[in-house]
This record gives C-alpha cells, sequence and structure tokens, in this order.
C-alpha cells in the first residue's frame, strides 16, 4: 500500500531521484527500527534468530580459546600474604543448602574412556603425591579471589588410570546436582589439580568436601565441587551453567 | 546539471562511512551488555538499571558482548589501518594543537561553533575523534586483559594485575560514552553534518 502511494506522488520524476529518496527512506526506518530493538534489549535476545547468532558466536569463541590455549603457559602464583580471608562461598544454592557428603563411604566413580575404573576411596586419594598452589579464582561475574588449594595434579591422576588422554572432554557429576565438562587439553594443563585441602586444612563442605577440581585457566564455574564421579568422553557433555548458554570453554 | 552538481564536495570516503556505523552499532551494543555484566558484581556502589541494558541476564550479556567484539574490532582494524594509510588521519585529524582545542571547546562553549566547511574537522572536533579512537584502543587491551589473564598475562600485568584491569576497562568506557554523548549532541547543534555521514556530500561552503 505504501509503496504504490509513494510511486503515484512520485509518478513523473526522474527514477534517479525516486531512488535517492527510497534509499534515504531506507536508512531512516533501518536506524529506528534498530534503536527500537535495541530499547526492546532482552526481547531481542529471546529472538530465536537472533538466539542462533548468538550461540553460534559462543561455539566461535570455545574454538578461539582452545586455539589460543597453550598447555605450557602458567596461571601466575601468589604468596601466602595475598591470599583473600575470608574466601567468598559461591554456587546456585545459598551457604545453609551446602550438600555434606560422608567421607567414610565416599568413593570417586570412573566411567567411560578409562582402562581401570576401580573406584577411589579417600584415604586412597590422599595418599597420592600432592602439590600445592596459591593461584587467583575468577568467576564469571567478575569479582575474583586468591586461595591456596592442595591436591594430586590431574594429569599424572589420569595417567595413574589410564584415561584415553586422546578423548576430547572429561565430564563430572557432583553431589549437589551440579555438573560441568572440560576439554582435554586443560585437563592435563600442569596447573590443574584435583584438590583435597583448601588453605592447608581438608575441604570444608562449603568449598567442595571431599574434593574440587582446581583449574586455575579457567572461570569458577569451571571448577566442579563435591565430585562424584567423572568420565571421560569424545561426545559433548556440556554442563548445569553452560547448557544455559554460559561459555562451554570459559579459559582465564 | 553540470553547475548544480558541482556545488557539491565529497567529504566522508566510503569507508569511513561504512564503518562509522558499524562502530556506532557495535559500541551500543557492547556499552549495552557490558553494563549488564558490570551488574553481576558491581565495582562501585552502584548499578545501572537493567532497562538501560541489553542480554536480559548475565549469560545473555556476555554472549552479546564476546560476539559483538569480533565485529568491533575487525571493523576498527580496518578504520584504523585505512586511517593511517591513507593518509585520511593525517589529512583530517592532524594538526592538532591544545591552544586550537581549547579555543575551538571555548568557542563551542559560547555558542559559535567553528564548523563552517564541513571539509574540515574543528580542533574540538579532532580532539574528540582521536580521543574516541585512544579509548577503544585502552578498551579493547583492557578488555583482552580481564577475558585472558592467563593466556594474555603480559596484557593483564601492563594494567597492574586483573583487578586494576577492570577498572581501567570501566572508567574508559565511561569516557567514552561521555565522547559520545557529547559528539552526538553537537551533531543534534549542526544537524547538517548527519546526512554528510551517510551521503559523504556537502554542499559547498561558498
Ligand atoms: C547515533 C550516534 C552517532 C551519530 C549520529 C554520529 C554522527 C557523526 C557525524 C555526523 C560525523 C561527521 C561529523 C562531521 O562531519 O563534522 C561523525 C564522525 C565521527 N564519529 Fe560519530 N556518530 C555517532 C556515534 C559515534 C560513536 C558511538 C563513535 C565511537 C565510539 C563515533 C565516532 C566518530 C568518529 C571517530 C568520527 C570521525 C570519523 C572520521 O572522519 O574518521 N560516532 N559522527
Amino acid at each position: 500500500m505504501k509503496k504504490r502511494t509513494m510511486e503515484t506522488s512520485l509518478a513523473g520524476h526522474s527514477p534517479k531521484l525516486i531512488r535517492s529518496i527510497e534509499r534515504r527512506l531506507f536508512l531512516k526506518q533501518g536506524l529506528s527500527l534498530g534503536a527500537l530493538a535495541l530499547l526492546a534489549g532482552c526481547d531481542l535476545t529471546d529472538d530465536e534468530s537472533v538466539q542462533k547468532l548468538l550461540t553460534g558466536m559462543s561455539r566461535w569463541n570455545d574454538g578461539a580459546q582452545a586455539w589460543l590455549f597453550n598447555p605450557n603457559k602458567l596461571a601466575p602464583e601468589f604468596p601466602e600474604s595475598a591470599i583473600t580471608k575470608p574466601f567468598p562461598f559461591n554456587a546456585f544454592y545459598s551457604v545453609d543448602e551446602v550438600t555434606l557428603v560422608d567421607g567414610k563411604d565416599y568413593k570417586l566413580e570412573l566411567e567411560g574412556l578409562i582402562r581401570d575404573k576401580k573406584p577411589w576411596t579417600l584415604p586412597e586419594l590422599y595418599a597420592l603425591p600432592q602439590t600445592s598452589q596459591i593461584t587467583r579464582h575468577i568467576c564469571v561475574e567478575g569479582w575474583s579471589a586468591i586461595g591456596k588449594w592442595s591436591g594430586v595434579r590431574f594429569s599424572d591422576f589420569l595417567a595413574r588410570v589410564g584415561a584415553d588422554t586422546s578423548a576430547k572432554y572429561i565430564g563430572f557429576k557432583c553431589a549437589d546436582d551440579y555438573y560441568t565438562s572440560i576439554d582435554m587439553a586443560t585437563a592435563l594443563h600442569p596447573q590443574t589439580l584435583l584438590t583435597f585441602r583448601f588453605a592447608d586444612q581438608i575441604l570444608p563442605p562449603k568449598y567442595g568436601f571431599p574434593m574440587k577440581l582446581r583449574i586455575p585457566t579457567k572461570l569458577g564455574f569451571k571448577n566442579p565441587k563435591h565430585i562424584m564421579s567423572m568420565f571421560v568422553t569424545n561426545e559433548y557433555p556440556g554442563g548445569y551453567w553452560e547448557d544455559q548458554g554460559y561459555n562451554w570453554f570459559s579459559g582465564s | 546539471m553540470e553547475a548544480a552538481q558541482a556545488q557539491w564536495v565529497k567529504i566522508h570516503p566510503l569507508i569511513v562511512r561504512i564503518t562509522h556505523w558499524i562502530n556506532a552499532f557495535g559500541i551500543l551494543i557492547m556499552v549495552a551488555s557490558g553494563w549488564r555484566i558490570y551488574n553481576a558484581s558491581p565495582l562501585f556502589p552502584f548499578r545501572i538499571p537493567n532497562e538501560l541494558t541489553l542480554g536480559g541476564w548475565l549469560a545473555g550479556a556476555l554472549q552479546w558482548h564476546f560476539a559483538a567484539m569480533w565485529l568491533l574490532v575487525i571493523n576498527g582494524i580496518v578504520y584504523v589501518t585505512y586511517g593511517v594509510v591513507s593518509g585520511h588521519f593525517r589529512r583530517k585529524l592532524l594538526p592538532i594543537t591544545p591552544r586550537a582545542v581549547f579555543h575551538d571547546v571555548q568557542e563551542a562553549l559560547r555558542g559559535r561553533l567553528a564548523h563552517e566547511d564541513l571539509s574540515v574537522y574543528n580542533a574540538a572536533q579532532r580532539a574528540a575523534y582521536l580521543a574516541i579512537i585512544v579509548c577503544a584502543v585502552v578498551l579493547v587491551f583492557s578488555g583482552l586483559a580481564i577475558w585472558k589473564p592467563v593466556q594474555l598475562q603480559e596484557i593483564t600485568a601492563i594494567f597492574g594485575g586483573y583487578e586494576s584491569a577492570r577498572v581501567v576497562h570501566f572508567l574508559t568506557m565511561a569516557l567514552l560514552v561521555l565522547i559520545v554523548v557529547v559528539h552526538v549532541v553537537m551533531v543534534i547543534l549542526v544537524p547538517r553534518t548527519f546526512p554528510t555521514m551517510i551521503t559523504g556530500r556537502a554542499r559547498r561552503a561558498s
């Protein structure tokens, strides 16, 4: 309708002029459409094609970060004096809802592409060679805190149980129903530790008893706590936050 | 026809016009989504009203931020490369002296805008555009510093560590937004400039 009235009223004018007026109208409408779309911020994010584009870019960013990841680059370590006290608690529930795991009956289950799937008790895990690190934990929300964790080098543990380190992913299932997964290159990084102690004490429940996988090359939510079982796989396992839209790789 | 055309002069190259509007769109997305990310853990004792932000929640805002950053960086590289290689920056943003900037800003404040000839930027404009370019570069590097404080820790160290890089990123955003607001107000006050950034042409000052 609109187009027709415009053609009639412009009848007799040169096609060049009409084109130029149409172009200007298009630009004007385009600009105000863009402004409107942005005003409706969150609705825009929910739009299906927009969401598809954003998810696609997030996958692209997974690839870019995997490419950028240098297996020999170490996260900065800090002196004891730099440790943040008190260290913040953070989870998808509040501190009085923390899951309590019974250490006596506990056994770490191994699944997937692993040669020796014998479950591990806590005394067996504590008997493995232990190392410590004081590193910065960075949250996806932006805040950060420095803490000290101790445990077994994850790459040593994977070698000991005969994990297929040519597989793509390692997934984790946790006692609080949290779950996440990481890439094999990060799992084998020398600072990725399966930790049982925080600040030289057995991990308290709020920091992830009986164990937390500490990955200083990834954001905090990629560091699972209360791990009950882990599996090595080539099929993308996703994660609790990742399945809701947080970037999967989330490297630091 | 010949005579009519002779009154028009080309003042903004096509590359500058295209990159300018892609940039304006990209900056809008980065700022609006960045404000939502800020709200997840505010550095200062205030929050940005959610109505002004983009993304709906933290994950959505992060998706927008880390998608638009590619658009903005690639676009910025095209603009700056063109600006340097073609001589566009040298021709239009230089020379610039503190004296001239001071003088032109005062004139502008008195409502006497030194922008008769649209093919020449006055000193206040030159200062604003150069400041925008510097801010954008600082934003990109402080952004890399907080996105990759392990892999790109050398960049993070330049800003004095992760926490201070966050502060630099936020304050540079604030400065850029301030300059852009002034920039848009000036365009509204001298509306003749607006179509020139679309068509590239202005009527010759006579
Ligand atoms: C809706 C918002 C905007 C409008 C209406 C607008 C309009 C304009 C106009 C009309 C000019 C030409 C000025 C003249 O000829 O005197 C210009 C130049 C410029 N604008 Fe914007 N602008 C906007 C947003 C932005 C943003 C967000 C940025 C950067 C963050 C920006 C950076 C620049 C720069 C650097 C120039 C100089 C370009 C060159 O010659 O290399 N503008 N803008």
